[in-house]
């Protein structure tokens, strides 16, 4: 690592005694590189065994890399947390500016502890930190907060608003972090992570040079990587039709899962599909700092007001596949506009729009076999494809209005465990199951990732590619820990998962070289199997077990593109992953 | 002589890479030093702008530069002599666009010399690099 490059310093803030310092620890980030590499010390580090989440010694950390800041695509930030969600380990990953700022600003990663005894604001730059009240804003939604904190804080494109909404506030632990409007630290409740410390949000401003050890290497390594990007067929069709293009694709193969996975086709998908919402209503795309890919697609919706003729609001909401899936088929919304109705408060609120679509489906099946009743719902029916139920319902969650909703906001798992319907009740690891139902490969990868997120090992692209039942459990699961030990260098860069193709071992390497950082692209895949075996570690130390993994009935009887699933095959499959982790 | 135009800002996606396109020239990573700064318009829901110099015939930055360190440069625009430069902040007062950047590490102004690698750069045809049409 180059000797100025501030990548180096930790940033540590104390909430509870609004002191903050710096350290500077070039080993760390020498040998762990940086997001997640360098985030899973810092949480071993940081974390007391066994401490309650929302606790004032749980820790927050924000992490960013090496490459961020000097190439392109390389725009992701890494939080690592304990999660209030699951109990075990957090880590959620967001793009918009957040990673370019801090890296900017003259941090590796940040540090927060304690909490604030009044809901407060931290705002971040190479100068300082500045701790703000912010008791005004406290119970404002996450739209409303990011306008009055960018109108009198930071430049425009030159920072980053990290903003929790009610949801948050109210400790829901499937909250989330939303960050410059359209992206989110979504997964795992780190939005209740901050409401726990009366965070209210974080601004985060840099705009920094970056040193170079050679300027001819690193052009010469930008030209190649850009050009590679560039000129990829999968990356134009995240900006063509965005992540959405995967609804009738997953349709077709019968791996959409619909109306809380008793069905994985969707009658309707063409009226969810990305091409629908491209043509009727697509408004605007963006990108995340530094990605020429822009794959954030805004629908622009139009609703008119109901007490005057001709007057009219048009917001614009970001949709992306997981989005449809789980606010469109999986609660059986057939209508573009119905699922970004949905969307729209499900933002604003605050809440990981995966895990409240799955809650709701769960709900709707649970009332419809009579586990809960009116009492429960106060005095609503909700059925599949009812959009205003849903909005009702996703209202009582932020501010939970009785003990039923109090556990609906804490997640699937928790309330299915209360009032029953388990078997259906769609979650991984207390995570609930992202928008695949392809098969072996899909589900093996959320209950063996290390967040029980498809984002880990990407378990469905095997589905969709490989013979998956004729190679076996084994040979499945060697596939999938190596693919996540591959994504811990993405993630420790750190540079989307959607550059996977173009960011292997070797151009990374030369990649780093250019800026002072040097490594082999064997070094690089031993590496990434020591971060997920640490995460791991962290995960066994709060008392993860594999053997008590529960694996849904529903997703062995709703049919997949493999057929009926056999759980022997899926037991096997953890069994043989647990075997390789182990292992060394 | 050649200038940088920002053709439609309609086209913009807030990418950046104009931004580090600039800084790259130097050698460097970040964006200290970069001429040209794309920005959202008060949320990114309302849409970029990109601010960089129109390369104006008779620039109020070099008007109000106290030590001539900014000259007019032929065909529009200025260039910009670092060592006559006091860091005053005049010229950045005075651009209307708000075009002159400022470099904190070394105080002193960041100026577009309308070589046009930002353009090269520009995945979305929201830049170009064009000759100036011949003043008749």
């Amino acid at each position: 690592m180059l000797e100025h490059d501030p990548l180096r310093h930790v940033l540590y803030i104390d909430l509870s005694k609004r002191r903050f310092w710096t350290e500077s620890r070039p080993e760390l980030f020498e040998k762990y590189l940086g997001g997640v590499g360098v985030g899973a010390v810092l949480l071993e580090e940081e974390c007391p065994a066994g401490v309650d989440p929302l606790s004032p010694q749980a820790p927050i950390i924000l992490t960013v890399g090496p490459l961020n800041g000097f190439y392109p695509m390389a725009s992701k930030s890494v939080a690592l947390f304990k999660s209030p969600h699951t109990g075990n380990l957090g880590e959620s990953h967001a793009g918009g500016r957040s990673a370019i700022s801090l890296r900017l600003a003259g941090f590796g990663a940040l540090v927060i502890k304690g909490a604030s005894d009044i809901p407060v604001a931290v705002s971040i730059s190479s100068e300082k930190v500045a701790f703000m009240d912010v008791r005004a804003l406290w119970g404002l939604g996450v739209g409303d907060t990011g306008r009055i904190l960018r109108e009198r804080h930071g430049k425009p494109g030159a920072r980053s608003i990290l903003r929790i909404g009610p949801a948050g506030e109210n400790l829901s632990s499937f909250s989330c972090v939303v960050t410059e409007t359209y992206r989110h630290f979504g997964r795992l409740g780190l939005g209740a992570v901050f409401g726990s410390k009366k965070l209210k949000a974080l601004i985060i401003s840099g705009q920094r040079s970056l040193p170079v050890r050679d300027k001819k290497a690193y052009r010469q390594s930008y030209d190649y990587l850009l050009k590679q990007i560039l000129d990829t067929d999968s990356l134009k069709k995240y900006h063509d039709l965005g992540t959405a293009v995967n609804v009738l694709k997953l349709n077709a193969q019968k791996g959409l899962p619909t109306r809380n996975l008793k069905e994985s086709c969707f009658e309707k998908a063409a009226y969810i599909s990305g091409e629908y919402f491209a043509e009727k209503l697509l408004g605007r795309r963006l990108a995340c700092g530094h990605c020429p890919v822009a794959c954030i697609h805004l629908a622009a919706l139009r609703t008119p007001y109901e007490d005057e003729p001709y007057f009219y609001k048009t917001s614009f909401i970001s949709y992306d596949y997981e989005l449809i899936y789980a606010l469109g088929s999986m609660l059986g919304v057939g209508e573009a506009e119905g699922v970004l109705k949905i969307l729209a408060q499900v933002d604003d609120l605050g809440f990981d729009a995966i895990s409240a679509g799955v809650v709701l489906a769960w709900a709707t099946e649970a009332y419809e076999k009579g586990l809960i009743t009116q009492k429960e719902t106060l005095g609503l029916a909700p059925s599949f494809g009812d959009v205003d139920v849903y909005r009702a319902m996703i209202r009582h969650m932020a501010y939970p209005a009785n003990e039923f909703y109090k556990k609906m906001s804490q997640g699937v798992e928790s309330v299915a465990s209360h009032y029953g319907g388990l078997d259906f009740a769609l979650a991984f690891g207390k995570n609930e199951m992202p928008g695949y139902h392809t098969g072996y490969g899909c589900h093996l990868g959320f209950l063996t990732g290390a967040r029980h997120s498809h984002l880990d090992s990407a378990g469905y692209s095997y589905d969709q590619k490989l013979d998956v039942p004729q190679m076996g459990p084994e040979k499945l699961a060697s596939l999938l820990f190596e693919e996540e030990s591959y994504r811990q260098i993405l993630s420790s860069l750190v540079v989307c998962f959607f550059a996977r193709s173009i960011y292997k071992y070797e151009p990374i390497a030369q990649a780093l070289r250019a800026i002072g950082f040097d490594t082999s692209p064997d070094q690089l895949k031993e590496l990434g199997q020591e971060i997920l075996r640490r995460k791991y570690r962290f995960k066994m130390r709060e008392g993860f077990a594999f053997e008590s993994l529960r694996i849904p009935k529903r997703i062995l009887k709703t049919v997949s593109p493999h057929g009926v699933l056999d759980e022997k095959f899926l037991r096997q499959g953890i069994e043989a992953y647990k075997n390789i982790l182990l292992q060394a | 002589m050649a200038l940088l135009k920002v053709v439609d800002v309609e086209r913009c996606v807030g990418c950046q890479l104009c931004m580090f396109a600039c800084q790259r020239r130097l050698g460097l990573g970040g964006v200290m030093q970069a001429a040209i700064y794309p920005r959202s318009r008060g949320g990114l829901s309302r849409g970029l702008t990109v601010v960089v110099c129109r390369g104006c015939k008779d620039p109020s930055c070099a008007s109000v530069c106290p030590t001539q360190a900014l000259k007019p440069r032929k065909g529009g625009g200025i260039i910009f002599l670092p060592q006559r430069c006091i860091g005053c902040g005049f010229c950045q007062e005075a651009c209307p666009l708000g075009a002159i950047f400022w470099d904190n590490e070394n105080n002193k102004p960041v100026v577009c010399i309308h070589c046009g690698t930002c353009a090269s750069y520009c995945p979305h045809g929201v830049l170009s690099w064009e000759k100036e049409a011949q003043e008749c």
